[in-house]
């Protein structure tokens, strides 16, 4: 029962198993991020075919577990992308991908759903005028996106954003059921094989609370300055 | 590794069906728990009282800042350990480890809900309050009848989506040995080596099931508040504030 560092405690595990979940999750979220800006696109664009596309990926994504989405995202790609490499000829039989990018991956498709809503009520949350006042100015597509559209976006919606990302680094403990090395795999590794199951587990809990209270700071503080330019009732 | 949709439907579904109603009873039962628990959770979060509203606020953190997965391994390890021996061997219940995704799912849910509890009360309108205090309610009777009945109405529409989240979560009690619906679909994965049919077969089954819930749900929102939807158009801006 330590945290030493080195062989005789699980101090440098836990380290590791932190900056794996941290990896994860920011790499998770930063795709996410992508996934649900062209979602939101696809949602809100003239194409009654995309619409429906993305209402589709919206609605399966929130009412299936994403434990079993995580699984079955990783393993369908795991394979597809193994065979598509040794297909291509860029690899031999028998490779074995890294499985990191393989939850990576699970994690962005299931939280890029979560975020194509948030980001769409974003945008929808940003007064009409001010995109025909942008218009009106000789703005072209681009520009009224990145000067107009974008900054007043984010400010709606940064709440539904700090949400998923506390839900994102909560969730990334789900992939540890496909045996990545992540806090929570190296807590049940330390308390299966100390059998200090209180201990281990309520180190890996404590950690993961305090993720979450640095991150409210932090995300706390983006939100003030998101909202500097906004006056207060 | 195929994707076969008559085996699916053929083998596997027929087996995922019979695990629904544990899946069910999870939901219900850690639901109903956990619902009740958040009244005093939300009570002792508003209190004025130190010694009540720092517990709550600790308590909630903790049930919203660590991971489900995390509070259910320390449940069904940890508390599994501190049990005594000759409990474990008395009553045998004791090792089945539904009991304690149920204890896990419930206080988590108590956590939750006790947060939207909280701000449900406090967006109770304070004419209401007053008026109760008018008719000479005592404090008791006044939250009983008038502010947690007109709280309960406001954080209807979070609380249904939290039952569907709560749904969803139950698929965790597959990793502490509980054959529900994500527990079997995963026996029948590794018995048999198909990943798609059985992980796309539980998938279907969980779409239908949230779909169906989310269906009573709405009616039953509808239902609570026929009152206010009965009104006509103009006063429902007023009647909701």
């Amino acid at each position: 029962m330590s945290l030493a560092w080195g062989d005789s405690g699980y101090g440098d595990e836990f380290f590791w198993g932190v900056c794996n979940t941290l990896l994860i999750s920011v790499c998770g979220y930063a795709i996410a991020l992508v996934i649900g800006m062209l979602g939101a696109w696809a949602k809100l664009c003239h194409i009654k075919a995309l619409n429906r596309a993305g209402d589709v990926y919206t609605t399966v994504v929130r009412s299936v577990p994403e434990l079993l989405l995580i699984l079955l995202i990783f393993y369908a790609g795991m394979s597809a992308l193994t065979r598509l490499l040794i297909g291509l000829g860029l690899a031999e039989e028998g490779l074995q991908l890294n499985p990191m990018a393989g939850v990576i991956t699970a994690l962005s498709l299931v939280y890029g759903a979560y975020l194509t809503d948030v980001l769409r009520g974003g945008i929808q949350a940003v007064a009409k005028g001010q995109i025909e006042a942008a218009k009106a100015y000789g703005m072209h597509a681009t520009m009224r996106f990145v000067r107009i559209l974008f900054p007043q976006m984010i400010r709606f919606a940064l709440p539904g954003m700090s949400n998923q990302w506390l839900n994102i680094t909560k969730d990334s403990a789900l992939v540890s059921v496909v045996g990545v090395i992540e806090l929570v795999q190296v807590g049940r590794s330390a308390a299966n094989s100390t059998k200090h199951f209180v201990f281990y587990y309520g180190v890996t809990g404590l950690i993961y609370l305090a993720l979450t209270i640095c991150s409210l700071i932090l995300l706390g503080r983006l939100e003030k300055r998101a909202n500097r330019g906004v006056r207060r009732a | 590794m195929k994707f076969d949709v008559v085996y699916m439907i053929t083998v596997v579904m027929p087996q995922l069906i019979w695990a629904i109603p544990l899946t069910l009873f999870l939901t219900i039962t850690s639901g109903v728990i956990g619902n009740l628990l958040a009244v005093p959770v939300a009570l002792a979060r508003l209190s004025l009282n130190p010694i009540l509203w720092a517990p709550a606020r600790l308590f909630i953190l903790t049930m919203r800042g660590t991971p489900l997965l995390v509070q259910l391994y320390f449940i069904y390890y940890g508390l599994g350990q501190l049990i005594p021996g000759w409990m474990m061997r008395e009553f045998t219940f004791l090792r089945d480890g539904i009991w304690y995704a149920i204890f896990a799912f419930s206080i988590n849910t108590a956590g939750y809900t006790g947060e939207i509890l909280r701000g449900a009360i406090l967006a109770v309108p304070h004419g209401e309050i007053e008026a109760a205090r008018a008719f000479g309610m005592s404090r008791s009777q006044v939250f009983w009848r008038v502010t947690l009945p007109r709280a309960i109405r406001i954080c209807l529409p979070t609380m249904s989506s939290e039952t569907i989240l709560l749904l969803k979560a139950t698929s965790l009690a597959s990793l502490v040995t509980v054959y529900e619906l994500m527990g079997t679909a995963t026996t029948i994965r590794v018995d048999t080596y198909r990943v798609y049919d059985t992980l796309i077969g539980a998938g279907i089954v969980y779409f239908t099931i949230v779909y169906g819930l989310t269906r009573v749900l709405d009616w039953l929102e509808r239902r609570l508040n026929k009152d206010r939807l009965a009104m006509p158009s103009g006063t429902k801006a007023v009647a909701r504030a």
